[in-house]
Protein backbone atom coordinates (compact mmCIF):
# COMPACT_ATOMS: atom_id res chain seq x y z
CA UNK A 1 0.00 0.00 0.00
CA UNK A 2 0.91 3.87 -0.24
CA UNK A 3 1.39 6.27 2.21
CA UNK A 4 1.03 10.35 2.27
CA UNK A 5 3.16 11.33 5.64
CA UNK A 6 2.89 15.21 6.79
CA UNK A 7 5.62 14.69 9.71
CA UNK A 8 6.79 17.21 12.14
CA UNK A 9 10.44 17.71 11.78
CA UNK A 10 12.47 19.85 14.72
CA UNK A 11 15.59 20.04 15.07
CA UNK A 12 16.20 20.90 18.48
CA UNK A 13 14.15 22.60 21.38
CA UNK A 14 15.32 25.87 20.56
CA UNK A 15 14.87 25.88 16.61
CA UNK A 16 11.26 26.08 15.22
CA UNK A 17 9.62 22.99 13.54
CA UNK A 18 7.44 22.56 10.63
CA UNK A 19 5.60 19.92 8.88
CA UNK A 20 7.25 17.85 6.19
CA UNK A 21 5.65 15.28 3.33
CA UNK A 22 6.87 12.34 2.55
CA UNK A 23 5.46 9.43 0.36
CA UNK A 24 6.15 5.54 1.08
CA UNK A 25 5.12 2.95 -1.69
CA UNK A 26 5.48 -0.74 -1.21
CA UNK A 27 4.37 -0.63 2.76
CA UNK A 28 2.74 -4.24 3.59
CA UNK A 29 0.02 -3.51 5.74
CA UNK A 30 0.94 -5.73 8.15
CA UNK A 31 3.61 -3.51 9.33
CA UNK A 32 3.17 -1.66 12.56
CA UNK A 33 3.45 1.77 12.46
CA UNK A 34 6.74 2.01 13.75
CA UNK A 35 8.06 -0.19 11.08
CA UNK A 36 6.83 1.73 9.08
CA UNK A 37 8.32 4.53 10.25
CA UNK A 38 11.67 2.36 10.52
CA UNK A 39 11.27 2.08 6.46
CA UNK A 40 11.01 5.36 5.78
CA UNK A 41 14.08 5.87 8.43
CA UNK A 42 16.13 3.52 5.97
CA UNK A 43 14.98 5.39 2.93
CA UNK A 44 15.93 8.99 4.71
CA UNK A 45 19.70 7.41 5.75
CA UNK A 46 19.77 5.69 2.56
CA UNK A 47 19.86 9.50 1.03
CA UNK A 48 21.94 10.89 3.37
CA UNK A 49 18.68 12.70 5.35
CA UNK A 50 18.37 13.06 9.37
CA UNK A 51 16.06 10.34 10.12
CA UNK A 52 12.89 11.20 11.27
CA UNK A 53 13.47 10.96 15.70
CA UNK A 54 10.90 9.25 17.38
CA UNK A 55 10.55 6.83 20.47
CA UNK A 56 10.23 3.42 21.01
CA UNK A 57 11.39 0.83 23.27
CA UNK A 58 9.48 -2.49 23.97
CA UNK A 59 7.07 -2.75 21.09
CA UNK A 60 4.60 -4.89 23.19
CA UNK A 61 2.69 -2.22 24.52
CA UNK A 62 3.85 -1.89 28.09
CA UNK A 63 6.91 0.39 28.08
CA UNK A 64 4.91 3.51 27.52
CA UNK A 65 7.56 5.76 25.05
CA UNK A 66 6.27 5.35 21.78
CA UNK A 67 3.39 7.94 21.81
CA UNK A 68 2.70 9.99 18.43
CA UNK A 69 -0.33 11.95 17.72
CA UNK A 70 -1.16 10.53 14.60
CA UNK A 71 -4.56 11.65 12.57
CA UNK A 72 -5.47 13.82 15.39
CA UNK A 73 -5.65 11.55 17.80
CA UNK A 74 -3.37 9.93 20.38
CA UNK A 75 -1.68 6.32 18.97
CA UNK A 76 -3.79 6.66 16.24
CA UNK A 77 -7.70 5.39 15.36
CA UNK A 78 -7.30 2.36 16.59
CA UNK A 79 -8.91 1.87 20.31
CA UNK A 80 -7.14 0.76 23.49
CA UNK A 81 -3.10 0.27 21.48
CA UNK A 82 -0.50 2.17 21.75
CA UNK A 83 1.37 3.46 18.29
CA UNK A 84 3.48 0.21 18.91
CA UNK A 85 0.92 -2.09 18.31
CA UNK A 86 -0.70 0.23 15.80
CA UNK A 87 -0.85 -1.57 12.28
CA UNK A 88 -0.78 -0.05 8.65
CA UNK A 89 -4.18 -1.95 8.29
CA UNK A 90 -5.68 0.47 10.08
CA UNK A 91 -5.09 3.01 7.20
CA UNK A 92 -6.42 3.16 3.90
CA UNK A 93 -4.30 2.95 0.62
CA UNK A 94 -2.95 6.03 -0.18
CA UNK A 95 -4.43 8.04 2.88
CA UNK A 96 -2.32 11.06 4.45
CA UNK A 97 -1.54 10.57 7.89
CA UNK A 98 -0.31 13.40 9.95
CA UNK A 99 2.02 12.62 12.48
CA UNK A 100 2.92 15.02 15.62
CA UNK A 101 4.49 14.99 18.67
CA UNK A 102 2.50 15.03 22.02
CA UNK A 103 1.36 19.05 22.17
CA UNK A 104 1.41 20.44 25.79
CA UNK A 105 3.71 23.12 27.37
CA UNK A 106 4.95 20.57 30.02
CA UNK A 107 6.16 18.22 27.16
CA UNK A 108 8.31 20.35 25.65
CA UNK A 109 9.56 18.83 22.09
CA UNK A 110 13.35 17.44 22.72
CA UNK A 111 13.39 16.40 18.40
CA UNK A 112 10.77 15.21 15.92
CA UNK A 113 8.65 13.67 17.60
CA UNK A 114 10.05 13.16 20.97
CA UNK A 115 8.60 15.12 24.06
CA UNK A 116 10.22 15.49 27.49
CA UNK A 117 8.03 13.33 29.19
CA UNK A 118 10.16 13.64 32.70
CA UNK A 119 7.75 16.18 34.41
CA UNK A 120 5.90 12.42 35.03
CA UNK A 121 8.83 11.33 36.84
CA UNK A 122 8.73 14.58 38.75
CA UNK A 123 5.05 13.89 40.06
CA UNK A 124 5.87 10.70 40.83
CA UNK A 125 8.94 11.39 42.59
CA UNK A 126 6.00 13.70 44.68
CA UNK A 127 4.17 10.73 46.06
CA UNK A 128 3.69 7.82 43.82
CA UNK A 129 5.42 5.56 45.91
CA UNK A 130 5.24 3.75 49.55
CA UNK A 131 7.85 4.20 51.91
CA UNK A 132 8.16 0.47 53.69
CA UNK A 133 11.46 -0.98 54.16
CA UNK A 134 11.97 -4.23 51.89
CA UNK A 135 12.95 -6.89 52.43
CA UNK A 136 11.63 -10.97 51.68
CA UNK A 137 7.85 -11.19 50.58
CA UNK A 138 5.40 -11.26 53.69
CA UNK A 139 3.18 -13.82 54.16
CA UNK A 140 0.25 -13.88 51.92
CA UNK A 141 -2.84 -13.64 53.92
CA UNK A 142 -1.34 -11.24 56.77
CA UNK A 143 -2.71 -8.44 54.91
CA UNK A 144 -6.21 -9.01 53.59
CA UNK A 145 -7.05 -7.07 50.81
CA UNK A 146 -11.15 -6.75 49.61
CA UNK A 147 -11.04 -8.41 45.79
CA UNK A 148 -13.17 -5.08 44.54
CA UNK A 149 -10.21 -3.10 45.61
CA UNK A 150 -7.90 -5.46 44.74
CA UNK A 151 -9.01 -5.07 41.11
CA UNK A 152 -9.26 -1.85 41.04
CA UNK A 153 -6.23 -0.74 42.05
CA UNK A 154 -4.97 -2.64 39.18
CA UNK A 155 -6.59 -1.13 37.00
CA UNK A 156 -5.13 1.96 37.92
CA UNK A 157 -1.85 0.25 38.13
CA UNK A 158 -1.32 -0.87 34.23
CA UNK A 159 -1.11 2.85 33.46
CA UNK A 160 2.42 2.99 31.30
CA UNK A 161 3.01 6.71 31.43
CA UNK A 162 2.67 6.95 27.87
CA UNK A 163 1.19 10.81 28.16
CA UNK A 164 -1.75 10.22 26.01
CA UNK A 165 -4.27 11.83 28.46
CA UNK A 166 -1.98 15.24 28.48
CA UNK A 167 -1.79 14.97 24.36
CA UNK A 168 -5.74 13.93 24.35
CA UNK A 169 -6.98 16.52 26.67
CA UNK A 170 -7.84 19.80 25.72
CA UNK A 171 -6.61 21.70 29.10
CA UNK A 172 -3.00 19.45 28.69
CA UNK A 173 -4.00 18.05 31.94
CA UNK A 174 -2.19 15.21 33.65
CA UNK A 175 -5.57 14.88 35.68
CA UNK A 176 -5.63 10.97 34.71
CA UNK A 177 -2.11 9.95 35.08
CA UNK A 178 -1.99 11.43 38.65
CA UNK A 179 -5.38 10.21 39.44
CA UNK A 180 -4.28 6.62 38.56
CA UNK A 181 -1.62 6.85 40.47
CA UNK A 182 -3.55 8.60 43.91
CA UNK A 183 -6.18 6.00 43.64
CA UNK A 184 -3.81 2.87 42.48
CA UNK A 185 -1.97 3.57 46.24
CA UNK A 186 -5.13 4.69 48.00
CA UNK A 187 -7.28 1.36 47.55
CA UNK A 188 -4.34 -0.52 48.82
CA UNK A 189 -3.65 -1.21 52.49
CA UNK A 190 0.52 -0.46 51.78
CA UNK A 191 -0.39 2.62 50.60
CA UNK A 192 -2.85 4.00 53.12
CA UNK A 193 -0.97 5.54 55.65
CA UNK A 194 0.64 7.90 53.28
CA UNK A 195 -2.74 8.85 51.01
CA UNK A 196 -3.35 11.97 52.62
CA UNK A 197 0.19 13.61 52.00
CA UNK A 198 0.30 11.21 48.33
CA UNK A 199 -2.86 13.55 47.44
CA UNK A 200 -1.85 17.00 48.32
CA UNK A 201 1.75 16.65 46.97
CA UNK A 202 0.98 14.97 43.49
CA UNK A 203 -1.67 17.51 42.62
CA UNK A 204 0.55 20.23 43.84
CA UNK A 205 3.54 18.38 41.34
CA UNK A 206 1.12 18.51 38.51
CA UNK A 207 -0.21 22.21 38.75
CA UNK A 208 3.37 23.46 39.20
CA UNK A 209 4.58 21.60 36.26
CA UNK A 210 2.45 23.67 34.59
CA UNK A 211 -0.59 20.60 32.91
CA UNK A 212 -3.98 22.01 33.32
CA UNK A 213 -7.58 21.07 35.19
CA UNK A 214 -10.11 18.38 34.74
CA UNK A 215 -13.19 19.33 32.84
CA UNK A 216 -14.07 15.98 32.50
CA UNK A 217 -14.45 15.68 28.85
CA UNK A 218 -13.78 12.27 29.17
CA UNK A 219 -11.13 12.30 26.32
CA UNK A 220 -8.55 11.02 28.01
CA UNK A 221 -10.16 7.87 29.01
CA UNK A 222 -11.38 7.09 25.57
CA UNK A 223 -7.25 7.44 24.15
CA UNK A 224 -6.00 6.06 26.74
CA UNK A 225 -4.37 2.91 25.52
CA UNK A 226 -5.03 0.94 29.08
CA UNK A 227 -8.71 2.75 29.09
CA UNK A 228 -8.07 4.00 32.67
CA UNK A 229 -11.44 4.55 33.87
CA UNK A 230 -12.45 8.35 35.09
CA UNK A 231 -13.54 6.88 37.94
CA UNK A 232 -10.14 6.80 39.43
CA UNK A 233 -10.10 11.17 38.84
CA UNK A 234 -13.85 10.67 40.84
CA UNK A 235 -11.36 8.73 43.88
CA UNK A 236 -8.89 10.92 43.78
CA UNK A 237 -10.66 14.12 43.75
CA UNK A 238 -12.33 12.29 47.22
CA UNK A 239 -9.02 11.33 48.15
CA UNK A 240 -7.57 15.35 47.79
CA UNK A 241 -11.20 16.46 49.22
CA UNK A 242 -10.42 14.31 52.55
CA UNK A 243 -6.36 15.01 52.94
CA UNK A 244 -7.40 19.20 52.31
CA UNK A 245 -10.02 19.11 55.43
CA UNK A 246 -8.07 16.64 58.06
CA UNK A 247 -4.50 17.71 57.18
CA UNK A 248 -2.28 17.24 60.61
CA UNK A 249 1.25 18.71 60.99
CA UNK A 250 3.73 16.04 60.72
CA UNK B 1 -6.11 23.42 53.19
CA UNK B 2 -4.23 26.52 52.42
CA UNK B 3 -3.97 25.80 49.18
CA UNK B 4 -7.34 24.28 48.04
CA UNK B 5 -8.90 26.59 45.98
CA UNK B 6 -6.43 27.49 44.07
CA UNK B 7 -5.43 24.15 43.32
CA UNK B 8 -6.79 21.65 40.50
CA UNK B 9 -9.27 20.10 42.19
CA UNK B 10 -10.65 23.09 44.79
CA UNK B 11 -11.01 25.18 41.68
CA UNK B 12 -13.38 22.35 40.20
CA UNK B 13 -14.88 22.11 43.52
CA UNK B 14 -16.02 25.88 43.44
CA UNK B 15 -17.20 25.53 40.07
CA UNK B 16 -19.16 22.17 41.32
CA UNK B 17 -20.74 23.58 44.73
CA UNK B 18 -22.02 27.23 42.73
CA UNK B 19 -23.26 24.80 39.91
CA UNK B 20 -25.44 22.71 41.95
CA UNK B 21 -26.90 25.53 44.18
CA UNK B 22 -27.44 27.66 40.77
CA UNK B 23 -29.04 24.44 39.64
CA UNK B 24 -31.50 24.58 42.81
CA UNK B 25 -31.83 28.15 42.07
CA UNK B 26 -33.65 26.65 38.38
CA UNK B 27 -35.40 24.20 39.46
CA UNK B 28 -37.55 26.58 42.11
CA UNK B 29 -37.44 29.03 39.12
CA UNK B 30 -38.73 27.23 36.14
CA UNK B 31 -41.67 26.02 39.23
CA UNK B 32 -42.98 29.49 39.37
CA UNK B 33 -42.50 30.34 35.86
CA UNK B 34 -44.71 27.36 35.14
CA UNK B 35 -47.44 29.39 36.73
CA UNK B 36 -47.98 31.64 33.03
CA UNK B 37 -48.97 28.60 31.79
CA UNK B 38 -51.40 28.41 34.43
CA UNK B 39 -53.22 31.69 34.57
CA UNK B 40 -52.56 35.19 35.25
CA UNK B 41 -53.60 34.63 39.29
CA UNK B 42 -51.68 31.67 39.69
CA UNK B 43 -48.67 33.48 38.66
CA UNK B 44 -49.19 37.26 40.17
CA UNK B 45 -49.79 35.48 43.45
CA UNK B 46 -46.57 32.96 43.03
CA UNK B 47 -44.54 36.10 42.09
CA UNK B 48 -46.12 38.59 44.96
CA UNK B 49 -44.96 35.87 47.50
CA UNK B 50 -41.48 35.12 45.83
CA UNK B 51 -41.23 39.08 46.22
CA UNK B 52 -42.15 39.60 49.36
CA UNK B 53 -41.19 36.50 51.43
CA UNK B 54 -38.24 37.64 53.51
CA UNK B 55 -36.01 34.16 53.01
CA UNK B 56 -36.30 34.79 49.31
CA UNK B 57 -35.06 38.49 49.93
CA UNK B 58 -31.91 37.00 51.86
CA UNK B 59 -31.21 34.73 49.50
CA UNK B 60 -31.37 37.11 46.38
CA UNK B 61 -27.59 38.01 47.15
CA UNK B 62 -26.46 34.54 47.96
CA UNK B 63 -27.90 33.95 44.53
CA UNK B 64 -25.92 36.75 42.79
CA UNK B 65 -22.81 35.81 44.49
CA UNK B 66 -23.06 32.01 43.33
CA UNK B 67 -23.27 33.45 39.92
CA UNK B 68 -20.21 35.52 40.11
CA UNK B 69 -18.29 33.12 41.54
CA UNK B 70 -19.21 30.27 38.68
CA UNK B 71 -18.96 32.77 35.99
CA UNK B 72 -15.22 34.48 37.36
CA UNK B 73 -13.88 31.00 38.50
CA UNK B 74 -14.98 29.56 35.24
CA UNK B 75 -13.50 32.27 33.04
CA UNK B 76 -10.38 32.30 35.22
CA UNK B 77 -10.04 28.75 34.98
CA UNK B 78 -10.32 28.68 30.71
CA UNK B 79 -7.86 31.27 30.60
CA UNK B 80 -5.55 29.29 32.83
CA UNK B 81 -5.95 26.00 30.88
CA UNK B 82 -5.34 27.77 27.54
CA UNK B 83 -1.91 28.46 28.34
CA UNK B 84 -1.03 24.81 28.61
CA UNK B 85 -0.77 23.92 25.05
CA UNK B 86 1.15 27.02 23.65
CA UNK B 87 1.63 25.14 20.09
CA UNK B 88 -1.80 23.14 19.16
CA UNK B 89 -2.27 20.24 16.60
CA UNK B 90 -2.78 20.66 13.31
CA UNK B 91 -5.45 17.69 13.11
CA UNK B 92 -7.72 16.93 16.20
CA UNK B 93 -10.25 14.31 15.44
CA UNK B 94 -12.40 14.17 18.29
CA UNK B 95 -15.45 12.92 16.98
CA UNK B 96 -16.64 9.82 19.11
CA UNK B 97 -14.23 10.65 22.53
CA UNK B 98 -15.50 13.65 23.71
CA UNK B 99 -19.53 15.20 23.47
CA UNK B 100 -19.37 18.94 22.46
CA UNK B 101 -21.06 20.08 25.62
CA UNK B 102 -18.39 19.54 27.25
CA UNK B 103 -15.91 20.60 25.45
CA UNK B 104 -17.50 23.98 24.91
CA UNK B 105 -18.80 24.83 28.42
CA UNK B 106 -17.00 28.19 28.08
CA UNK B 107 -18.26 28.86 25.44
CA UNK B 108 -22.12 27.78 26.40
CA UNK B 109 -21.56 29.86 29.56
CA UNK B 110 -20.87 33.07 27.72
CA UNK B 111 -24.21 32.82 25.30
CA UNK B 112 -25.48 32.02 28.23
CA UNK B 113 -24.70 35.42 30.45
CA UNK B 114 -25.55 37.18 27.16
CA UNK B 115 -28.85 35.86 27.78
CA UNK B 116 -28.89 36.51 31.35
CA UNK B 117 -28.31 40.47 30.57
CA UNK B 118 -31.28 40.54 28.56
CA UNK B 119 -32.97 38.71 31.17
CA UNK B 120 -32.31 40.53 33.86
CA UNK B 121 -33.03 43.91 32.16
CA UNK B 122 -36.48 42.66 30.96
CA UNK B 123 -38.00 41.85 34.01
CA UNK B 124 -35.68 42.06 37.28
CA UNK B 125 -34.12 45.24 36.19
CA UNK B 126 -38.48 46.56 35.99
CA UNK B 127 -39.64 45.08 38.73
CA UNK B 128 -36.79 46.10 40.99
CA UNK B 129 -36.20 49.67 39.83
CA UNK B 130 -38.89 50.44 37.56
CA UNK B 131 -42.69 51.32 38.07
CA UNK B 132 -45.56 48.61 37.46
CA UNK B 133 -49.33 48.28 37.11
CA UNK B 134 -51.01 46.65 39.59
CA UNK B 135 -53.63 44.32 39.72
CA UNK B 136 -56.17 42.92 42.47
CA UNK B 137 -55.19 39.20 43.27
CA UNK B 138 -58.29 37.96 45.77
CA UNK B 139 -58.44 40.97 47.53
CA UNK B 140 -54.07 41.52 47.82
CA UNK B 141 -52.73 44.33 46.03
CA UNK B 142 -49.68 43.50 43.41
CA UNK B 143 -47.69 44.44 40.90
CA UNK B 144 -48.83 42.82 37.45
CA UNK B 145 -46.01 40.65 36.57
CA UNK B 146 -47.88 38.48 34.15
CA UNK B 147 -49.03 41.30 32.27
CA UNK B 148 -45.23 42.33 31.81
CA UNK B 149 -44.01 38.90 31.01
CA UNK B 150 -47.19 38.06 28.32
CA UNK B 151 -46.52 41.57 27.15
CA UNK B 152 -42.88 40.65 26.06
CA UNK B 153 -43.79 37.40 24.29
CA UNK B 154 -46.50 38.65 22.86
CA UNK B 155 -45.21 41.40 21.06
CA UNK B 156 -42.20 41.02 20.64
CA UNK B 157 -41.38 37.90 18.38
CA UNK B 158 -37.40 38.07 18.58
CA UNK B 159 -37.57 38.19 22.44
CA UNK B 160 -39.46 34.65 22.20
CA UNK B 161 -36.85 33.06 19.79
CA UNK B 162 -33.87 34.86 22.23
CA UNK B 163 -35.83 32.55 25.06
CA UNK B 164 -35.81 29.68 23.26
CA UNK B 165 -32.59 29.88 22.05
CA UNK B 166 -31.46 30.66 26.01
CA UNK B 167 -33.40 27.82 27.01
CA UNK B 168 -31.27 25.47 24.26
CA UNK B 169 -27.92 26.63 25.70
CA UNK B 170 -29.06 25.70 29.43
CA UNK B 171 -29.84 22.64 28.23
CA UNK B 172 -27.07 22.15 26.73
CA UNK B 173 -24.97 23.02 29.32
CA UNK B 174 -26.71 21.33 31.88
CA UNK B 175 -26.27 18.19 29.96
CA UNK B 176 -22.39 18.08 30.96
CA UNK B 177 -22.46 20.28 33.84
CA UNK B 178 -24.70 17.75 35.88
CA UNK B 179 -22.83 15.02 36.13
CA UNK B 180 -19.31 16.91 35.60
CA UNK B 181 -20.49 18.58 38.95
CA UNK B 182 -20.61 15.40 41.12
CA UNK B 183 -17.43 13.96 39.42
CA UNK B 184 -15.61 16.86 40.21
CA UNK B 185 -16.91 16.59 43.90
CA UNK B 186 -15.64 13.33 43.88
CA UNK B 187 -19.07 11.65 44.34
CA UNK B 188 -18.89 9.28 41.40
CA UNK B 189 -17.92 5.30 40.42
CA UNK B 190 -18.82 3.23 37.81
CA UNK B 191 -22.22 2.89 38.76
CA UNK B 192 -23.31 6.38 40.00
CA UNK B 193 -21.27 7.34 36.83
CA UNK B 194 -23.71 5.56 34.73
CA UNK B 195 -26.72 6.92 37.04
CA UNK B 196 -25.89 10.71 37.13
CA UNK B 197 -25.25 10.53 33.45
CA UNK B 198 -28.89 9.16 32.82
CA UNK B 199 -30.15 11.77 35.50
CA UNK B 200 -28.21 14.89 33.52
CA UNK B 201 -29.47 14.56 30.31
CA UNK B 202 -33.30 14.31 32.12
CA UNK B 203 -32.49 16.85 33.78
CA UNK B 204 -30.90 19.27 30.88
CA UNK B 205 -34.08 18.06 28.74
CA UNK B 206 -36.47 19.12 31.63
CA UNK B 207 -34.71 22.46 31.94
CA UNK B 208 -34.32 23.11 28.16
CA UNK B 209 -37.73 21.80 27.35
CA UNK B 210 -39.28 24.05 30.53
CA UNK B 211 -38.28 27.08 29.61
CA UNK B 212 -38.41 27.20 26.18
CA UNK B 213 -41.99 26.07 26.38
CA UNK B 214 -43.10 29.15 28.02
CA UNK B 215 -42.60 31.62 24.74
CA UNK B 216 -43.69 28.84 22.58
CA UNK B 217 -47.08 28.68 24.91
CA UNK B 218 -47.46 32.55 24.66
CA UNK B 219 -46.11 32.65 20.57
CA UNK B 220 -49.20 29.53 20.03
CA UNK B 221 -52.01 31.16 22.42
CA UNK B 222 -51.70 34.44 21.20
CA UNK B 223 -52.32 33.55 17.51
Amino acid sequence: MKVQLKIWRQPNAQTKGQFVDYSLNDINPEMSFLEMLDALNKQLIEKGEDPVAYEHDCREGICGSCGLFINGRPHGPEKEVATCQLHMRSFRDGQTIVVEPWRAQAFPVIKDLIVDRSAFEKIMDAGGFVSVDTGSAPEANSTPVKRQHAERAFDAGVCIGCGACVAACKNSSATLFVAAKISQLALLPQGKPEAKRRALNMVAKMEELGFGSCTSTEACEVECPKSISLDHIARMNREYLKASFSEEKD
Amino acid sequence: MSHFFTSPVGKKFIMSITGIFLMLFLIVHLSVNSLLMVGSDAFNSAAHFMVTNPFIRILEPILALGFIIHIIYSAYLTLQNQRYRPVRYKKVDRWGSTTWPSRNMFILGVLILIFLVIHLSNFYWKVRFGHLDTVMVEGTEMENLYGLVSGLFINWWWYDVIYILGALFLGLHLSHGFWAAFQSLGWDNDLWRIRLKRIAYVFAVIMGVGFASIPVYFLITSG
